[in-house]
């Protein structure tokens, strides 16, 4: 509670401190259950203020980390830090006063048999916070700050165009005034049109409550145009960490460079990339060895078959991957992927 | 959002700012009005059922004569259809002389307490385990889901049977019976919709938020599968009543001389072949009132079915 | 002189002129797709592309003659290989899907049948239109699922959809839609429910697929970027309306409708929109199309509307080099108004 240990490590808003989650997958009583690696050995350091992406493909585990930032998973090893406290020693309800999700579908989000003002004064009736009228007052002056229209109070999700239900959505996890949203592909559901209304919201929404996000999502050109950093995960594990310009100007990790490329901008000059990866998305339950990467990596050499590669910190950020770890080992070693490159 | 100076140019001419919100879309109470006044089935159901419960409840009131009262001069006297009918006694009456009219209109007492009664208990029961068994999943929902599997191996008009030549057979009895036997439709159901609801976001974002597990199973869950508990309601009351007339009829139910339904049909037996209208009546009323229950638990199901998406 | 006429409906795979679909809903008419013209060429790519619900997807399932009993279609015309698809009986076009008519959707899982083997499935398809036997149905199973890039081809034909990623699955979507060789493929979002390094692999695969097979492709999309790298020619569709039409060249770099250029400010693009800016963004609401529309539709969402934008019909203006788009605006206009456009976002 002093002045000193505060400072250090109030630093940063939000941290993972070599977080992993695993999950144990059994089809039944009596078969034997085997270890899922969602979420291996995450660090990172979100300041406030930030936007910090998560980016990668389904089942890369972005999801876990989402639940284990807003407390709802706890990490089987290591820990997650609020502002220095870890969250494991706070009580679950200071956790949800501070950190709100904001979810992808804003159909599945929304309670069908509750108004508005129900869903967005439910955290409010839950911490009890306030007298009714003031719950009133807070619920309308958070929907004209995201801009819903007063006389939407008692309608129901139903009635509401996709926009308008994550604009609710939006509210319902702003309303106890927290300092960081986890927005999990908060626009992925959206139309083009309406997901610009969204990003803009949110943009306007980070300057005027100093708000930090975590802001995941597989969409490259919509992180790019909205994180501060960026963090790329793979088979649960962080593979490029790093401030947003850092990594998009200059990607290091083989996968880094395959998400960017792959981004179809609509330009129709530029024709379609050729992304020279494997095909199979490798089973979680039965990772590669070594380097994770490494059946679809350009790149690969027979090292990476075994050696697991040590993140390297570098830039402000971290990379796993041997090309920068290893350079010389990597000059060495075969080439393991050299046909598929080319054929592909 | 502020609208900028184009947009309130425009609004001149198109009679709506730009970024103006629409709701033209009815709220989910209307949808379900509107569907209503359209089904035909749940208006004959629902009309048929109201006409039961007002009986019911007005039974003094409607009820030309005492159900009880005996008047052996008046007895066998056909309906008013009949050979002899007098509009005194529409429905005629039975060997001790009592009013079937009136016999009739009472038993609806006893058929819709017995009924509403042992689907709400029932309810209660199924929902709530299923409930906790879908929303926790696990070892819980294991143990549940044994308990269910139990409940279904029993034979229920045979434990119904013996329980009743046990404690014999009065209201209060033949309610916990029912209660006891009927819940595992209940929690097969409300587990399964739980199961589908948990999975929703909203549900995460109530935990995200802290709510207590109590809190969301009955504040978020139930409110999204009150419907489908309503439609199995519907099911097992119908049920319940022709399981009391059944326990009544042979003897084991509702003891004389209340006038259940079954009891009336089982006390016209004797008469069958001179005096059908006394098997009959109690029998139509029987039939009818289930039949409309029914309807009435599917065009609940119609009008609340949730809209597609946009 | 018999010889002409065929050859110049032949020209087009499929033809479409004044397509109209209306569907009964509770509270009227639905005006889902309205004079909606387009054709598509052998070996040519036309893409679809509109916000939801601004009739791709019924355009596409009217082509198909799989609408929902609640509507009603009129067409000047709609032929496929010369064929007219409007006098044809629902048994007949039952016939055309799956022999001259491929498709390709969204969620390959779904599309595929989970208690049967792929095998099962494609061969199913090549006998079911009488194209051979078992034998032959089974080699060219084997033939195409090589050609969209399955290794092991034969051994795959035993495996259930479950046991493939959505990538593979998608890959033998596509293999299936190829087993009677179609004229038209028409896929609608067949990349969305994927991984974006696996998107790219399928779009690639559809386009070498198509230089092979020389298929007419309709691709039915919300994704411009996608749109931008495939197509041949794109219809921008906007409340069951064409709003623009050309090829993705004039569309894409020089968009003369307001809605088109509104879509194209709501997408950032990596090394060109400042990081972080606002980014453009059409105001308000698609309008319900219950009922009888006048005017433009765009107008209530629009900046530039003005009084000649409220009523009458405003037509598809096609110039001579077939970029065509529906609006009030004169070309000089247009082009005045998107140079004066606010997209500071769009550095040069």
């Amino acid at each position: 509670m002093t002045e000193q240990t505060q400072t250090p490590t109030s630093q940063y808003v939000l941290e993972c401190r070599d977080v992993s989650r695993t999950f144990m997958i059994g089809r039944g009583p009596f078969t034997e259950k085997r270890p899922l690696r969602a979420v291996q050995d995450i660090s990172l350091q979100v300041r406030r203020g930030e936007v910090l992406a998560v980016v990668g493909e389904s089942g890369c585990g972005k999801t876990t980390l989402a639940k284990m930032l807003l407390g709802l998973l706890e990490p089987t090893a290591g820990d997650i830090l609020y502002e220095g406290v870890p969250i494991s020693s706070v009580d679950r309800r200071d956790v949800a006063r501070r950190i709100q999700p904001v979810f992808q579908d804003p159909y599945s989000s929304l309670n069908p048999r509750k108004t508005l003002a129900q869903i967005i004064s439910l955290p409010l009736d839950v911490h009890k916070i306030g007298t009714p009228a003031e719950r009133k007052a807070r619920v309308e002056e958070i929907m004209e700050l995201v801009g819903l229209p007063r006389r939407l109070l008692y309608s129901y999700p139903s009635q509401l165009s996709g926009g308008q239900r994550q604009r609710v959505a939006i509210a319902r996890a702003l309303a106890m005034k927290p300092e960081i949203l986890v927005c999990d592909e908060p626009t992925s559901a959206l139309d083009v049109s309406v997901q610009a209304q969204i990003l803009n919201l949110l943009q306007e929404l980070r300057d005027e409550l100093n708000l930090t996000y975590v802001f995941i999502s597989h969409n490259l050109a919509v992180v790019e145009h909205m994180s501060t950093r960026v963090a790329v995960m793979y088979l649960g594990r962080l593979i490029e960490f790093g401030m947003a310009d850092q990594v998009f100007d200059h990607p290091r990790h083989p996968y880094t460079q395959a998400l960017l490329d792959s981004v179809l901008t609509p330009e129709p000059q530029y024709s379609l990339p050729n992304i020279a990866m494997g095909r199979g998305f490798p089973n979680p339950l039965n990772p590669p060895s070594g380097c994770a990467f490494h059946p679809r990596c350009p790149h690969a050499t027979e090292l990476c078959q075994w050696a697991q590669p040590q993140p390297l910190a570098a830039d402000g950020g971290t990379v796993e991957c041997h090309l920068h770890s290893d350079p010389d080992a990597m000059a060495k070693s075969p080439r393991i992927n050299e046909q598929k490159a080319s054929a592909a | 959002m502020a609208p900028n100076d184009t947009a309130k140019a425009t609004a001149t001419w198109n009679g709506a700012s730009a970024d103006d919100f629409e709701v033209d879309a009815p709220s989910p109470g209307a949808v379900m009005r509107r569907r209503a006044r359209r089904h035909l089935g749940l208006i004959i159901g629902g009309t048929v059922v109201l006409i039961a419960v007002i009986c019911a409840l007005f039974a003094p009131l409607i009820a030309p004569f005492d159900p009880y009262d005996q008047e052996l001069t008046r007895k066998l006297i056909n309906p008013i259809w009949g050979k002899g009918g007098t509009w005194t006694h529409p429905f005629g009456t039975d060997a001790l002389g009592r009013d079937l009219l009136s016999r009739v209109i009472y038993g609806t007492q006893i058929s819709l307490t017995i009924g509403v009664l042992a689907a709400t208990l029932a309810g209660v029961i199924g929902s709530t385990l299923g409930m906790i068994g879908g929303y926790f999943g696990g070892r819980v929902d294991a143990v549940i889901m044994y308990l269910i599997n139990c409940k279904l191996a029993l034979p229920p008009l045979l434990v119904a049977l013996s329980v009743v030549s046990v404690f014999g057979g009065s209201i209060p009895v033949l309610i916990l019976v029912m209660a006891a036997l009927f819940w595992d439709r209940y929690a097969v159901v409300t587990r399964a919709a739980t199961q589908q609801i948990r999975s929703n976001d909203f549900v995460t974002a109530a935990e995200a938020v802290g709510c207590s597990k109590t809190r969301i199973i009955l504040r978020e869950v139930l409110p999204n599968i009150l419907n489908q508990i309503i439609v199995i309601a519907s099911l097992e009351m119908a049920l319940a009543i022709l399981v009391e007339a059944v326990l009544s009829f042979f003897g084991l139910g509702v003891q004389p001389p209340t006038p259940s339904w079954g009891l009336l049909v089982n006390e016209g037996r004797q008469y069958m072949f001179f005096k059908p209208y006394l098997i009959t009546i109690p029998g139509l009323a029987i039939f009818f009132l289930v039949l409309s229950i029914n309807m009435m638990g599917d065009g609940i199901r119609d009008i609340t079915a949730p809209e597609g998406r946009n | 002189m018999e010889g002409n006429t065929p050859k110049n409906t032949s020209d087009h795979v499929l033809d479409v002129r004044n397509l109209n679909v209306r569907i009964k809903v509770p509270a009227g008419t639905l005006h889902a797709v309205t004079d909606v013209d387009f054709h598509v060429d052998r070996g040519e790519t036309l893409c679809i592309v509109g916000e939801s619900g601004c009739g791709k997807s019924i355009t596409s399932l009217a082509v198909m003659g799989l609408l929902p009993r609640s509507a009603t279609m009129t067409a000047d015309k709609l032929t496929l290989e010369g064929r007219d698809l409007l006098s044809v009986t629902d048994r007949q076009f039952a016939d055309l899907r799956g022999d001259r008519i491929g498709m390709i959707f969204q969620d390959p899982m779904t599309s595929l049948n989970p208690v049967y083997t792929i095998g099962n499935q494609m061969e199913e398809v090549y006998i079911r239109h009488g194209k051979g036997g078992r034998k032959e149905a089974r080699e060219r199973a084997i033939y195409l699922l090589e050609k969209v890039g399955i290794t092991a081809a034969a051994s795959r034909l035993g495996q259930y959809p479950h046991q493939l990623s959505g990538g593979l699955r998608q890959r033998v979507m596509i293999a299936m839609t190829l087993m009677c060789d179609p004229a038209l493929v028409i896929a609608d979002e067949p990349t969305t429910a994927l991984d974006v390094t696996i998107q790219a692999q399928i779009l690639n695969l559809l386009k070498e697929l198509q230089d092979e097979f020389h298929m007419g492709l309709i691709f039915i999309t919300h994704d411009l970027g996608v749109v931008a790298r495939i197509a041949d020619r794109v219809a921008v569709m906007y409340a069951g309306l064409v709003v623009e039409t050309g090829n993705a060249e004039q569309v894409f770099s020089a968009p003369m409708h307001p809605y088109t250029q509104g879509l194209l400010e709501c997408i950032p693009i990596p090394g060109k929109t400042v990081r972080g800016s606002q980014l453009g963004s059409i105001p308000g609401i698609v309008p319900a199309l219950i009922g009888e529309q006048e005017g433009c539709l765009f107008r209530n969402r629009c900046s530039y509307a003005r009084e000649a934008c409220t009523d009458g019909e405003i037509d598809l203006e096609t110039g001579g080099d077939q970029h065509g788009y529906r609006c009030v605006l004169t070309p000089e206009e247009t082009v005045n108004h998107i140079k004066k456009a606010p997209n500071a976002a769009v550095a040069e």
